[in-house]
């Protein structure tokens, strides 16, 4: 599903360049559970921000269902974006001033789905990881957990085939962080492609797949071994 | 994206962003209504000087004892002639010149009026019955004068709405009965309605008199001014000419009178006015201006502040147009109605206003609500665009780390 061919990404920061992606090759197939550990800066989270066409790759091919991206205009990866990837956040990123519903509906409603459809979906997305009783509260309103959960249910509304996570837990405490995972991994187990990027080992040992990265580099990778 | 989901998204923002959306609402009203509130008050002052000079229509002209150098100025306020225009001139010239359809003489002075034990010291008129044609004023009650001799004195008078309310009083009957102007008796004919005022004359609280009366009462033989109604046909520059032709002749070949016309002072007046009115427009767009640049302010820290919600609308699958068409969508509606609170704001001063100045119109001319509306949405597209421009061309996640 994913096939990344030699990706390199250089970052400048005033004179210096940092290498956060150096020559990086990667295959994964659909409905892999991966996770991403390695030390700050070892270019983790500019790994799942290229595989989430978040940013734009220096050199190097990056496949995505068979879909050579860096040949796509900027509306062709927004499309791509929209339809076949779903993204959660260390920081929730959810819209303050929208309430968890309008938050959810956000995706469908930049690509026009009807109203009555948008708002069934999002009832759906909210039942199943259980804030449906909390669909009018606006973002600061809501604990840290059910923030996460609304941001999950707004990732996964338009039925992504790739969930990107970074850092899903950073931010809560152990318990609300274990409900996130169980039902990211609960979404995994249905057939959703999952990477997650964590600092946590516990969570990153969870993976099927565990991939290590250090200066830009896939240092270890468990499905290699 | 649906355009009514792209409305409302836009609409939600403006109202749950209370404090920023106020702030822009009130830059932009208060611009757009500075504009149309300053450009009705300079509109107005023009149409209220163009009114007051009006009355003498363009078949009027004046003739002024005294000789202008300068034609097509104000006229000299006394005329330091060298010979008076006289009552048998006036005559002459309507008798004589086919292109002067009526005349009236005017003498002006001030007397004391009296009625029984009251009295007031009022500014006296003394003209002829073709006065209130040439200068259109009507009467209240009564009649005008009616004799057909231009030196007919006899001992009528028309008097104005003040001058009655203060002598007789207000439901006082009047007609008939009998005034004294100094040493001058007679009765009263008329009333005359409203202030028939010109030129800063207020005639209500005048009195008419017959001008031979006047000039008996003022010791003069010459006249303040004679005002000249021109036949239809012939040109206000030819009858000019033949005007003071005649009035040299009569004054043995001395060129000693002044033949003023309306429409050279009102032209003259409508070209220092309309510069007036744009000037004035002109610092209201500077208003406009500032408000344009508040909205730029406010837009930079708000698009600053949601630059992460450009990143994020981007990870959710909004491509660079799509955010760009949202964010300024809220700026076009927000401008939208930050005009319309303008326009609504400065009719409600302007219907204040004229309350409180009820001699004046207050009516902006057309193009300044047009014009001010225009630039205010203007203003908000480009000073939206700037930063939503810069915002939008970042990468999404850069876009996404920034907030």
């Amino acid at each position: 599903m994913i096939e990344l061919d030699k990706v390199c990404k250089t970052f400048y920061l005033g004179d210096q360049s940092v290498h956060a992606l150096d020559s990086v090759s990667l295959h994964i197939n659909q409905g892999e559970y991966i996770s991403v550990m390695g030390p700050s800066g070892s270019g983790k989270s500019t790994l799942l921000n290229m595989l989430g066409l978040l940013d734009q790759i220096d050199s190097g091919r990056y496949c995505l269902d068979t879909v050579d991206t860096t040949t796509l205009s900027e509306p062709e990866r927004a499309a791509t974006r929209s339809e076949k990837i779903g993204f959660v956040f260390q920081a929730y990123h959810l819209i303050p001033r929208l309430s968890a519903r309008e938050n959810i509906e956000l995706p469908m409603m930049l690509v026009g789905v009807p109203p009555k459809e948008r708002r069934h979906l999002a009832e759906q997305a909210m039942t199943r990881l259980g804030i449906a009783d909390r669909a009018d509260h606006l973002p600061r309103q809501l604990s840290g957990g059910q923030r996460q959960r609304v941001a999950l249910a707004r990732a996964i509304v338009r039925r992504p085939k790739l969930l990107l996570a970074d850092e899903p837990t950073g931010n809560l405490d152990s318990r609300s962080g274990a409900e996130v995972i169980d039902l990211i991994e609960e979404l995994n187990s249905e057939g959703i492609t999952l990477l997650v990027v964590t600092h946590d080992p516990q969570l990153g040992s969870r993976a099927h797949r565990k991939i290590t990265m250090v200066d830009g580099r896939i240092a270890s990778d468990s499905s290699g071994e | 994206m649906r355009s009514w989901d792209l409305v409302l998204f836009s609409l939600q923002s403006l109202i749950r962003y209370r404090f920023r959306s106020a702030m822009v609402l009130l830059a932009i009203g208060l611009g757009v209504a500075a504009v149309v509130v300053l450009t009705a008050l300079g509109d107005g002052a023009r149409r209220y000087v163009m009114d007051e000079f009006s009355f003498l229509g363009k078949d009027i002209l004046a003739v002024l004892p005294g000789r202008n150098e300068t034609t097509g100025g104000l006229p000299p306020v006394t005329g330091v002639a060298a010979r008076d225009i006289t009552l048998d001139e006036a005559y002459l010239l309507k008798q004589r010149l086919p292109a002067v359809l009526d005349v009236a003489p005017m003498v002006v002075g001030s007397a004391e009026v009296s009625y029984q034990d009251r009295a007031r010291e009022v500014l006296v008129l003394g003209s002829t019955g073709s006065l209130l044609d040439i200068r259109q004023l009507s009467l209240a009650q009564g009649r005008n004068f009616t004799a057909s001799d231009i030196r007919d004195s006899s001992e009528e008078c028309l008097i104005g709405e003040t001058l009655r309310d203060e002598l007789f009083g207000a439901s006082a009957k009047v007609i008939g009965e009998n005034l004294r102007i100094a040493d001058y008796r007679c009765h009263v004919i008329g009333v005359l309605a409203g202030r028939g005022d010109a030129m800063g004359t207020d005639l209500s609280d005048a009195v008419l008199i017959p001008v031979a009366a006047a000039q008996r009462i003022f010791n003069t033989q010459g006249l303040f001014r004679l005002v000249v109604r021109l036949a239809p046909g012939l040109s206000v520059e030819r009858s000019t000419a033949l005007i003071l032709a005649a009035m040299t002749q009569f004054h043995q070949g001395e060129e000693d009178v002044t033949v003023v016309s309306p429409d050279a002072m009102l032209s003259s007046f409508d070209q220092v006015l309309g510069v007036m009115t744009l000037g004035v427009g002109l610092i209201a767009s500077v208003s406009l201006l500032v408000a344009g640049v508040l909205v730029m302010n406010i837009a930079l820290i708000s698009v600053g502040q949601r630059t992460d919600e450009i990143g994020l609308l981007k990870a959710l699958g909004a491509s660079t147009a799509q955010v760009a068409k949202i964010f300024l969508l809220e700026s076009v509606i927000s401008s939208f109605i930050g005009a319309a609170l303008g326009l609504l704001l400065a009719l409600i001063i302007l219907i204040l206003a004229t309350q409180i100045l009820p001699g004046l119109t207050l009516r902006p001319p057309l193009w300044a609500p047009l014009v001010a509306v225009g630039i205010a949405i203007a203003a908000g597209l480009v000073f939206a665009w700037l930063p939503v421009k810069k915002a939008t061309a970042l990468a999404p996640i850069q876009a996404l780390q920034k907030g």
